[in-house]
């Protein structure tokens, strides 16, 4: 049990803290598709030719933590990321939860408590 | 602090590839998926279900940790290899598609309609190719410690460079915009360099829960089952 929390509290802070220290460079993949085109300083390709230029506008881009932020403010990426790694921790636990074998009586050495 | 404008989008979007590219790798994504949950209950018992959802929360977690490659490029975790070394192929499948899922709907992270390509490429081509070659090199891993962690580096690396070629097919087949093998030499040559800081993170990991919880480590636990599963009773 204690190694489930602490891996839980591992992935909160990279997600909580040190997500503020993350590169704001374009990933492999923006770059190769970014690249022939000009960029404006929010990364929309203004000119020339590139495979970005057929991206259209993200279908959930209102959501409220769209971008990895909380509502747009700037400088709320961590608690978005806290947010995305409770989220994700209850959705695929549970799913894996509800999908697990069900141990029988007599074959369990080590129960988690 | 600089606003993380470009950290916004980290996987393909909508249109990047034409519709019925789209709906192929939908389909692609769909069955391979649904193979996935019907093996993945094999995996999955009241020790590592727990550890399977917080395997998909850290890979969420990593994935927003963009590091330099080059200068003005970046790089993330993909966690096809960590996750397929720490809770096994099927359930490590799962894993990554449900991050890539609450990615697009959520944090408007990769479209909607490029779930189908993003899941093949990450969450299918890097996990189960990952995996392959983790297990092709388990003599290795099951040596020492410090084997399992070069073979969790070489599995994550040829895992983000597969995925990559994942991204070229699906380009090859309905993109446009740039010469197939321009796209073909810079994905490569991005992710060869990428791999690598998917390599140290991955080894990083895996030897971390290796060294408190050897027994929640999949690629060495399942080639030897009945040692620690049944030790009370059989000797083996």
């Amino acid at each position: 049990m204690a190694f489930y929390a602490g891996f839980l509290v591992v992935a909160l802070l990279l997600a909580g803290v040190v997500s503020y220290a993350a590169s704001s460079s374009p990933d492999g993949l923006d770059a190769v598709t970014q690249t022939g085109c000009e960029l404006d300083e929010s990364g929309e390709p203004v000119g020339g030719t590139c495979i970005a230029q057929n991206a259209g506008e993200h279908a959930t881009a209102a959501s409220p933590l769209a971008d990895y932020t909380v509502g747009g403010s700037e400088g709320t990426t961590g608690i978005a990321g806290v947010i995305g790694v409770l989220v994700t921790l209850i959705l695929a636990g549970g799913l894996f939860w509800a999908l697990r074998r069900r141990s029988s009586k007599d074959e369990t050495p080590s129960r988690v408590e | 602090m600089e606003p993380h404008t470009d950290l916004v989008a980290m996987h393909m979007s909508d249109g990047i590839v034409n519709a019925p590219t789209s709906v192929i790798f939908g389909l692609v994504a769909v069955l391979g998926l649904a193979v996935c949950v019907a093996r993945a209950r094999g995996d999955l018992d009241d020790r590592t279900a727990p550890m399977a959802g917080l395997v998909a929360a850290f890979v969420f977690a990593v994935q927003m940790l963009n590091f330099p490659i080059l200068p003005g490029v970046s790089g993330h975790l993909l966690g096809g290899a960590l996750c397929a070394i720490l809770v096994g192929p099927y359930v490590g499948a799962i894993c990554v598609s449900i991050v890539l899922l609450l990615q697009a709907l959520l944090f408007a992270d990769g479209g909607l309609s490029a779930l189908g390509t993003n899941i093949t490429n990450m969450a299918l081509i890097g996990t189960f190719v990952g995996y392959g070659v983790a297990v092709a090199l388990r003599r290795v891993a099951l040596r020492s410690r410090g084997g399992l962690v070069v073979v969790a580096f070489v599995a994550a690396w040829v895992n983000t460079v597969v995925a990559s070629l994942g991204f070229v097919l699906e380009y090859a087949i309905g993109g446009q915009g740039l010469a197939l093998g321009t796209v073909f030499g810079l994905m490569t040559g991005f992710h060869a360099l990428i791999g690598i800081g998917e390599g140290i993170i991955t080894a990083l990991t895996v030897g971390a829960v290796a060294a408190v919880r050897p027994d929640l480590v999949y690629l060495t636990r399942s080639a030897a089952p009945s040692l620690t599963i049944k030790s009370q009773g059989v000797r083996s």
